[in-house]
């Protein structure tokens, strides 16, 4: 026998204080990712978006008015943020009384009361809302006056009929959360209705292309946007939405292929499911892209012709008031919209009356505040289920009202920023309003290091 | 022809004619597609000139007879629900891309995606396909009298494919319910991909494929037909990096 198996008497060593300094490279949280890997032989599929901190719109800051310049009144004068997108070639382009849309998510990811939701709030603060992988769906198409119908890859549910009664089309070629990846939807989400709509058998795990079936690459795209304007009569702006990697040969590919607006998705976007190692590994950070699109499109003198809209992460007022003086014209938000619809709540509000959730979360193996479960379908808030039990705790008057004050709180939180650098339009915003508070912020954003005049890699002037 | 209305848009009015020529030589493929837009159900139309012309007769609803003289280019027929389009040449890329209803019939080859994520209606291909035929089919119907390429049938949903001659690699790859039937070889199958025994209904369907199309060089009982093995139904961990 080892001798270790015979320790007794003087022998016992001493109980020392555990030695908790976790390995740089091998934390607890990366032992317990391997730990499973290795009992499962399963990658961590999961929602929500990325987790890890990398530079953001929090890393910059405003230089408002001073004595060089002079603030507007904060509550009083006016500070226009009426938005138009598309007006590069079509006949109606989408005018939009705030800067600020609610991004593409499936019927299918969230319920149909969540869609209806925000379809709701949208059209209340005179914004667009955008439909998702599967199509349409009519509770949508009601409650949103200005609906965006995506194209994407998997075409699940897309139609010509619907095509011709939206507002705008956005041809998805990638997502910020996951760009080249395609989509996911998992058996527990393709209930019946859901897999009608994608022409598919209700339980299977549900995978979308991620590669349009009928065009490939830009030359190919400028023929299918030919295509998508001839069904539907030149009246309606095209988008062409990418994730954020190639910034700048994509927003410059797209704009030569004919869209009228491009949507850059950084890569701290949500998203309903997809494999972790995409959302910690792919893409480059919202605050990156904004920046490196408005400059290509100026670049190519396209910035007065094609509309610039950003997500990825947007939370606040003033990340969309940043994103705006970095170049772009609009933001699109998916998650917060959906924290705004209860997402990560501990209580939903049922017939009336407070419920505590709580349990629910513990039974998916998190607790509010930390839940990215929207692939299990067990959304404890009802919002990315399709569980007609679970559906039943999102009201769509509670949700449609929750996601209007939001979108109102934005707007005040942006228009107060833009007022206080002494602006009277929300897109007079620019990049010299702007300091950076570290030297990745400064470089991404091409700003200057707070206090300095320093742009990290641009020559002193 | 019954009548013969002019080749001016202007000049087409509102057309209740039964006949109308129009001359892609003078008329944009806008001017093209708001004109077969504006004409009523039941009504004949020769595109004539399309020289490769793109976009041809995309998004129309109605019940049209179209035949499109010559070569055309991408996406005829493309987003369609309803009329029957005949083209008298060689067709570029998604040919009847997202059909609905209705039929589009190419007298010559077709280039790549051939009938991609067609819902219903059928596109018949006398010549050949080359890749990608059938991608992502929703439950509509493409023929092809000849051979097609590579991953055709790729992530098929729903609907059928006839190919009259050899289908090249990976046919059929990550198939869901759509049937692929095959009169020549088949250079390999896809993943999840497998040839099943044919039984009488196939056997009928073919037939009545056979005597839509005139493909009559293809004898229904001989067909191979290919259906999903359904394995990458549910994620199997497992199977990881065969697929
Ligand atoms: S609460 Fe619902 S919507 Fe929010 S992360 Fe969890 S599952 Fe997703």
């Amino acid at each position: 026998m080892m001798p270790s198996q015979h320790v007794s008497g003087d022998d016992v060593p001493e109980v020392r204080d555990v030695d908790i300094t976790p390995s740089g490279s091998l934390p607890p949280q990366k032992i317990a990712q391997i730990q499973q890997m290795a009992e499962t032989g399963i990658y961590e599929i999961r929602g929500a978006g990325g987790k890890r901190k990398v530079p953001s719109f929090d890393d910059l800051s405003f230089l408002t008015a001073s004595i060089s310049r002079y603030p507007l009144e904060g509550y009083r004068e006016r500070c226009d943020t009426t938005t138009v997108l598309g007006t590069r070639h079509a006949e109606n382009p989408m005018e939009l009384a705030i800067p600020i849309t609610i991004a593409g998510m499936s019927f299918g990811a969230l319920s149909a009361t969540a869609k209806e939701s925000l379809g709701r709030a949208a059209s209340f603060m005179g914004t667009s809302t955008t439909t998702g992988d599967g199509g349409m769906t009519e509770e949508e198409r009601q409650a949103s006056d200005k609906l965006v119908y995506q194209c994407l890859p998997s075409r699940y549910g897309f139609n010509p009929h619907d095509l011709r009664r939206a507002d705008a089309i956005e041809v998805v070629v990638g997502q910020g959360a996951k760009p080249g990846g395609g989509g996911m939807l998992l058996g527990q989400k393709v209930s019946e209705r859901v897999a009608a709509m994608r022409t598919l058998p209700a339980g299977i795990d549900q995978r979308s292309a991620s590669r349009h079936p009928d065009w490939t690459g830009p030359d190919d795209l400028t023929i299918k946007i030919h295509e998508l304007r001839e069904a539907t009569s030149w009246k309606v702006p095209i988008y062409v939405k990418v994730g954020a990697t190639r910034v700048a040969n994509d927003v410059k590919l797209a704009c030569a292929s004919g869209a009228d607006v491009i949507v850059v998705d950084g890569m701290v976007g949500g998203t309903a499911a997809t494999q972790e190692v995409f959302m910690e590994h792919a893409g480059i950070p919202t605050l990156a892209a904004v920046r490196q699109a408005a400059d290509a499109l100026r670049e190519i003198d396209m910035d007065d012709q094609v509309q610039l809209v950003i997500s990825g992460g947007i939370r606040s007022g003033a990340d969309i008031a940043k994103a705006l003086a970095l170049g772009a014209d609009a933001v699109s938000i998916g998650m917060g919209a959906l924290v705004a619809l209860g997402c990560n709540s501990a209580k939903i509000m049922l017939d009336g009356a407070e419920m505590d959730v709580s349990d629910d979360y513990a039974r998916l193996g998190t607790k509010a505040g930390y839940c990215h479960h929207m692939h299990t379908g067990r959304c404890p808030v009802g919002i990315a289920t399709q569980d007609p039990a679970l559906e039943k705790r999102l009201s769509s008057e509670v949700g449609a009202r929750r996601v209007t004050n939001y979108l109102k709180a934005l707007v005040m939180e942006l228009t107060t920023l833009a007022r206080a650098c002494g602006k009277s339009n929300v897109h007079n915003l620019e990049p010299e309003d702007l300091v950076a508070l570290t030297i990745e912020a400064a470089a991404m954003a091409r700003v200057p290091l707070a206090g300095t005049s320093w742009v990290p890699g641009q020559e002193r002037g | 022809m019954a009548a013969l209305a002019t080749s001016s848009t202007q000049e087409l009015g509102p057309i209740t004619g039964t006949s109308v020529i129009l001359d892609c030589e003078e008329l944009s493929t806008r001017e093209i597609n708001d004109a077969l837009r504006g004409l009523e159900a039941g009504s004949h139309v020769t595109i004539v000139h399309p020289s490769g012309r793109h976009n041809l007769a995309v998004g129309l609803f109605e019940h049209l007879d179209i035949v499109i003289d010559g070569h055309a280019g991408y996406f005829i027929g493309g987003l369609g629900a309803g009329p029957d389009i005949t083209v008298n040449g060689f067709v570029g890329w998604s040919v009847g891309e997202n059909l609905m209803s209705g039929t589009v019939r190419v007298r010559g080859g077709a280039s790549a995606c051939a009938g991609a994520s067609s819902h219903g209606g059928t596109v018949i291909v006398h010549g050949s396909a080359s890749s990608r035929a059938g991608i992502s089919l929703k439950g509509g119907t493409v023929a092809v009298g000849g051979d097609v390429g590579h991953m055709s049938g790729f992530m098929a949903q729903a609907g059928t494919m006839l190919i009259g001659g050899d289908a090249g690699n990976a046919l059929g790859d990550s198939l869901y319910e759509a049937v692929i039937y095959v009169a020549g070889e088949i250079a390999s199958l896809g993943s999840d991909a497998r040839i099943e025994d044919l039984t009488q209904d196939d056997v009928d369907t073919v037939r009545r494929l056979v005597e839509l199309t005139g493909f009559d060089h293809i004898s229904p009982e001989d067909v191979k037909r290919v259906a999903s093995a359904k394995q990458l139904y549910n994620f199997d961990a497992l199977k990881g990096q065969e697929y």
